[in-house]
């Protein structure tokens, strides 16, 4: 309740922040898609920047080509990127889901490549230079504003989203397919079907997420902004795996720490801000791998509810189980 | 009346080495048929065969009134018949419910029971069938901190869940403590009396054989070797000498 009464009046408590504070929201929104496979499934994409650039073209294709007012041409665009995204997850996810572990990060690792190759190359869209998307009718700091709160709107409709999903049939068989995929298939699941659905949800969010930050930077530029694989697409990873994969909480935290120590580092060590980003990705993977919310679970399940029932084990003292755990334990 | 599995001369080879040569075995409704045989026999590729792991190179497998022999794993499973693995494999990074939960069959085949919430009725069931595997104690903690026994246990458990006709059980004894292997063959039975699940049991230790099945197959070298009840398999003499290596 706090932090989202904070989100809503930030704009007005820190003006001067406005932008960063939006590229925060969408940070939050990167964590949490690409945990949806990465962490609660196991599937670990480094193509999903793929979507989010598929959105920023689409919204701003539209806004080039119709003669809609703003808003009506932002939120058609929008809503073809909505389109665009979806229908790329559910083509490429039946081929590209079909492999696992490395072989899988290597494919959505080169279809991001490709994409950006083809639209660098494209002149519909404006090739090497980019497209530039309709003005904001307004003043910068209006456009900042709505931009901030249109993507906070997105990031938390993705939260609530996969908090209702993670309490679905459909959540647990994502976590089934990371544990054991031969398994959950020879205990009759359908995992292809779950796949697909699960990248084309990671997908709509992504592809959503597209049109306003073209909008909120005034630009799309192939390889810097819409399919930034060395940049936001590496990110996704790092902010889910640093506040913990497999988690709802885990990609929110991490996605916040990053942004801000990242912000840090611009400000406090310009011109060395890329080693220093380079290092702390480096200490993460080595030697916090499971992160923030992965390093309380272990250390304090009690909190995550893993605990054995005292109360039940103690009313049975005579459960065959249990006299044969003391005697395993024995043994 | 047609037995609840039939397979027919089943054949399976990888690269030069055959591991099953035409080997017929028919399960009927209700009863627990065990499979025997030195190590390497071919009893594991056989158990592969049949839930479709792998396509067999000849041969056919019909269960409960369907022909099974192209199908995929997953949908064979659908039709009632599930596997349990001698490395024992289990949902590590879920808790026992979880494990139990996913396990059960979906509501309906359709995409708006993919997005439910598990029914209260579903968790008691769960519940329930945790407690007659003796894990329901347990039941929140990660799968993967149990002991190998436990998650043999869960194994069976969640195999139940999935309100199995047919239940094919690799090993469900190997390696865990007399005690626990005593509490395991009477779950066995009495998944099969009180529940009417229908099995078929490799198992390597012959007391347990005898106790448990009513039918016995015998494998060596891919090949049908002998079956009959647990006494005429026990006494065969290519049997004992299979098992001991005298050829």
């Amino acid at each position: 309740m706090l932090a989202a009464a904070i989100a809503l009046v930030a704009p007005l408590l820190f003006p001067q922040w406005v932008t960063q504070l939006a590229f925060l929201w969408l940070m939050v929104l990167f964590a949490l898609t690409w945990d949806l496979l990465g962490g609660q499934m196991g599937y670990n994409s480094f193509g999903n920047v793929l979507f989010f650039g598929l959105g920023c073209y689409a919204t701003a294709v539209v806004q080039r080509d119709s003669d809609l007012p703003y808003f009506a041409s932002l939120a058609a665009g929008m809503g073809l990127s909505a389109i665009v995204a979806l229908a790329a997850a559910a083509l490429l996810g039946p081929l590209i889901l079909g492999m696992r572990g490395q072989y899988f990060a290597i494919a959505t690792l080169g279809v991001a490549v490709a994409a950006a190759d083809l639209f660098a190359g494209w002149e519909f869209v404006g090739a090497g230079s980019g497209i530039v998307p309709e003005a904001y009718p307004g003043s910068i700091d209006e456009r900042t504003r709505f931009f901030y709160y249109l993507l906070l709107a997105l990031a938390a409709a993705t939260f609530f989203t996969l908090r209702w999903l993670y309490s679905t049939r459909f959540g647990a068989v994502l976590n089934a397919i990371r544990d054991d995929e031969d398994k959950a298939e020879a205990m009759g699941v359908r995992t292809t079907r779950h796949k697909v659905f699960a990248w084309m949800i990671a997908a709509l969010y992504l592809g959503l997420a597209g049109g306003p930050v073209a909008g909120l930077i005034g630009f799309v530029d192939p390889r810097e902004l819409a399919f930034a694989g060395t940049t936001f697409g590496v990110w996704m990873v790092l902010m889910a795996m640093l506040g913990g994969k497999g988690t709802l909480w885990g990609p929110v935290i991490g996605a916040v720490v990053f942004h801000v120590t990242q912000e840090l580092f611009w400000t406090w060590l310009l011109g060395w801000q890329r080693v220093a980003l380079g290092l702390l990705i480096v200490l993460i993977v080595v030697f916090f791998p499971q992160g923030i919310m992965g390093w309380l679970r272990e250390h304090r399940p009690q909190w995550f509810g893993e605990t054995v029932d005292e109360q039940r084990a103690a009313e049975m003292p005579a459960d065959t189980a249990s006299a044969g755990d003391r005697h395993e334990r024995a043994a | 009346m047609s037995a609840l599995l039939d397979a027919r001369d089943l054949t399976k080879s990888f690269g030069g080495v055959v591991a099953n040569r035409a080997v017929s075995i028919a399960v009927p409704q209700g009863a627990i048929v065990g499979l025997i045989g030195p190590n390497g026999s071919g009893k594991t590729t056989l158990f592969s065969s049949v839930v479709g792991a792998h396509e067999v190179d000849g041969g056919s497998i019909s269960f409960d009134g369907h022909d099974i022999t192209k199908l995929r794993v997953d949908a064979i499973a659908r039709l009632g018949l599930i596997r349990t693995y001698q490395q024992t494999r289990v949902f590590r990074g879920m808790d026992c419910m979880r494990n139990m939960l996913v396990s059960a069959p979906p509501v309906r085949d359709n995409f708006g029971a993919m997005f439910r919430r598990f029914p209260e009725a579903l968790e008691a069931r769960a519940k329930t069938l945790l407690d007659f595997a003796g894990l329901y104690t347990k039941r929140h903690l990660r799968a993967g901190t149990l002991s190998f026994g436990q998650q043999k246990l869960l194994e069976f458990a969640m195999a139940l869940m999935r309100e199995p006709k047919l239940l094919l059980l690799d090993e469900p004894t190997a390696g865990i403590n007399p005690t626990l292997i005593n509490q395991m063959v009477d779950r066995l039975r009495r998944a099969n009396s009180e529940l009417g699940v229908t099995l078929l049991v490799i198992e390597h230790n012959m007391r347990v054989m005898m106790s448990l099945a009513g039918y016995v197959y015998c494998l060596a070298h891919g090949e049908l070797l002998a079956q009959g009840t647990p006494d005429e398999v026990r006494n065969d003499r290519r049997v004992i000498e299979a098992y001991l290596g005298m050829h």
